[in-house]
């Protein structure tokens, strides 16, 4: 007679969100709204600059949003482009609402290496999103920096993201702002054209080496932003990128977000360009 | 028990060294009839399951009686074909593995994660509840339990427990393969023929019963009572002869360094060569046993007041899973092919330390059109050769 069994087991529940409040709830544009969430119960999780959630509106699904505020303060907001069912019904929740949250995951922006070099923020649209928490703590330790640029490319000047806040960075002495936008209306007085012919000018009177390079936004604008800087001199191993890939599981078990050998939801979204500029030539990798 | 899985047809020791194959199968017993510990086992309450014959397939399935195990089956398995035959030979592991695996228990196709109620809160969660019974896998081949243990390095790394809990809460009759069939190549993967881990229980077949290994502490529980012969050095000399030489029948193996040539073959033209064949029906990540991807989909009801998240098998081989706002990332077979056979052969290593392919052959006897993985990385291989 075999040994009497051993106990039934319980498996545990996974991939569990805890629930948020929308404590604020505001349109950016016709098709962009930032969240500002608080926990129901528990402390707010703390998140370094770079990192996402995944963010479940209720009934319809959950989307891998990057966090837009300041680590410092612990604010966590989420800035969100209705485009699909997910995006647009987490755009559609007011305050009050309750969302559901899991995160935050993957890597961050490595200011904390870059002391004593010229920072550059790159940002393309939406990418300003997840560059914000980076560019508040680098004006924050403002004094660890030789010098902080920000150059900010839009399709036109009513597209660009934050409005306010530039007006603020640009009134401020902590950054030097530059900002190009696709085509400028009439009465539009400032730079036109892509990020990447304006990296000269923002690269001017810096030594190269000494350049750090921070960049988000389309794919294409990326390469072609980190491809250009490398031309200019600054390091490859000095230049930082945010992949977006699809995720659904953001522990590395999905499979989805594979790009290579990472998982960008574990081993991402922010990688060092020398790590994968050679897989970015790749086609439908 | 996790299975603690070494290399090369061989134990690991503790102190990293290969032990031979001999000391793994030392110390055996003879057990006449697998029938008998089935039932003792299903009498002391376990949850048996083993390969049942389903759908012309060997499946595993819940056992509910000793006489249900199948006997004189022989699988014929090429690329593209499978046939189960009943033969007289009185012989119960002839045929060896069917299109599923251990997977569909231990990494269910379909799984609440959790459920969500409207509430004057706005809205609470309830984990799913789901219980799994004390479980005895019986039959687990050697491709199998490397399939079981590769599984477990992903949901072990991710920190999802579920499936390592299912796995420590089942124990492992395993069994030496002493027969092959035409799509096996474990010997080529370092997976086989012979169980490689530390098991609960190995069997062997041989002409005078089955020969009884017990790696553990939990099987020898399994074993207690059972009425067996201690086997003769013949007996188990005849077992290992029978392992050896199921492992020099294989046709197939893998070339060696297929990790390190992928990794430089991402944009040969053969991809669309074998796009060209390839109906992307994802056959052959379903029957994988390491294939783990998967997708969440919400279930509401009418009313919208409860809501239901599922996770379910997918597939790489779908466009929608690279699915980013605009459209696929992987929007050919080609590129979606690569994907699949570089993840399984090349970054997988990267990732978990192993490769993803334990070498069952699956992925080739059960693809419609018959692409042979094999073939496939061996032209890759000769190519830049």
């Amino acid at each position: 007679m075999a040994k009497a069994v051993t106990d039934q087991a319980r498996i545990s529940s996974s991939l569990l969100p805890r629930r948020f409040r929308v404590q604020q709830a505001w349109p950016e544009s016709a098709t962009i709204t930032s969240l500002a969430l608080s926990p129901l119960e528990g402390p707010v999780p703390s998140f370094r600059a770079g990192q996402f959630n995944m963010l479940y509106a209720f009934g319809v699904g959950e989307a891998a949003i990057s966090i837009c505020g300041d680590p410092d303060s612990g604010d966590l907001l989420h800035t969100i482009q209705n485009v699909g069912p997910v995006s647009g019904a987490l755009c559609d929740l007011m305050a009050g609402d309750v969302v559901g949250v899991r995160g935050p995951f993957g890597s961050g922006w490595p200011l904390a290496d870059q002391s004593g070099r010229d920072l550059l923020f790159v940002a393309g649209g939406l990418g300003l999103a997840p560059l914000r928490p980076a560019i508040l703590q680098a004006l924050a330790m403002r004094d660890t920096f030789r010098s902080v640029t920000l150059l900010v490319g839009a399709r036109s000047p009513t597209d660009l993201l934050y409005p306010a806040q530039l007006a603020d960075w640009a009134a401020g002495d902590g950054l030097e702002l530059a900002i190009t936008v696709d085509r400028g209306p009439p009465g539009w007085t400032g730079m036109v054209g892509v990020v990447t012919n304006q990296l000269a000018r923002a690269l001017q009177g810096r030594d190269p080496a000494s350049v750090s390079a921070c960049v988000c936004g389309p794919e294409i604008m990326m390469r072609h932003t980190c491809l250009t800087l490398c031309d200019a001199g600054v390091p490859a191993a000095a230049q930082w990128i945010s992949l977006e890939r699809n995720m659904k599981c953001a522990i590395g078990t999905c499979g989805h977000c594979q790009f290579g050998a990472d998982f960008v939801c574990r081993d991402g979204p922010v990688f060092r360009w020398d790590k994968v500029a050679a897989r970015l030539r790749i086609a439908e990798i | 028990m996790w299975p603690r899985l070494g290399e090369g047809g061989r134990r690991r020791e503790r102190d990293g060294s290969l032990s031979p194959l001999e000391d793994v199968m030392a110390d055996g017993y003879i057990l006449r009839d697998p029938r008998a510990l089935v039932g003792a086992l299903l009498e002391a309450g376990w949850r048996v399951i083993a390969p049942l014959e389903r759908d012309g397939s060997l499946t595993p399935e819940v056992v509910s009686a000793p006489d249900e195990l199948p006997c004189g089956l022989v699988d014929m398995q090429a690329p593209g074909a499978y046939r189960l035959q009943q033969q007289d030979s009185g012989r119960w592991f002839d045929a060896v593995v069917g299109a599923q695996g251990w997977k569909r228990w231990l990494h269910p196709a379909e799984r609440r994660l959790w459920t969500a109620r409207r509430d004057a809160d706005g809205f609470s969660i309830a984990p799913a509840a789901e219980v799994w019974p004390p479980t005895v896998f019986f039959g687990v081949r050697p491709c199998d339990l490397a399939a079981i243990a590769r599984q477990a390095e992903v949901f072990r790394q991710a920190g999802d427990p579920a499936y390592g809990e299912r796995l420590a809460a089942t124990r492992i009759v395993a069994v030496n393969c002493t027969r092959v069939a035409e799509t096996c190549f474990c010997a080529s993967m370092g997976t086989g023929p012979g169980v490689s881990a530390v098991v609960d229980v190995a069997l062997t077949e041989l002409e005078q019963g089955l020969l009884v290994d017990c790696g553990t502490a939990n099987g020898a529980a399994l074993l207690r009572g059972m009425d067996l012969a201690t086997a003769a050095p013949a007996d188990i000399a005849a077992a290992r002869a029978a392992v050896e030489a199921a492992a020099r029948d294989q046709i197939r193996a893998m070339p060696p360094d297929i990790a390190d040539r992928l990794q430089r073959a991402s944009e040969s033209p053969r991809w669309q060569e074998i796009a060209a064949r390839c109906l992307h029906c994802a056959n052959c990540t379903l029957v994988c046993p390491t294939c783990f991807c998967t997708d969440v989909t919400d279930r509401s009801d009418l009313a919208g007041d409860h809501a239901e998240r599922w996770q379910r098998w997918d597939s790489c081989f779908s466009p929608e899973f690279s699915y980013l706002h605009g459209g696929a990332v992987r929007r050919s077979v080609a590129a979606r092919y690569r994907q699949w056979i570089t993840h399984k052969l090349s970054t997988w290593h990267d990732q978990f330390g192993t490769s993803g392919c334990t070498g069952c052959g699956r992925c080739i006897t059960w693809c419609p059109v018959g692409i042979d993985l094999v073939a496939e990385a061996r032209a890759f291989a000769e190519e830049e050769a």
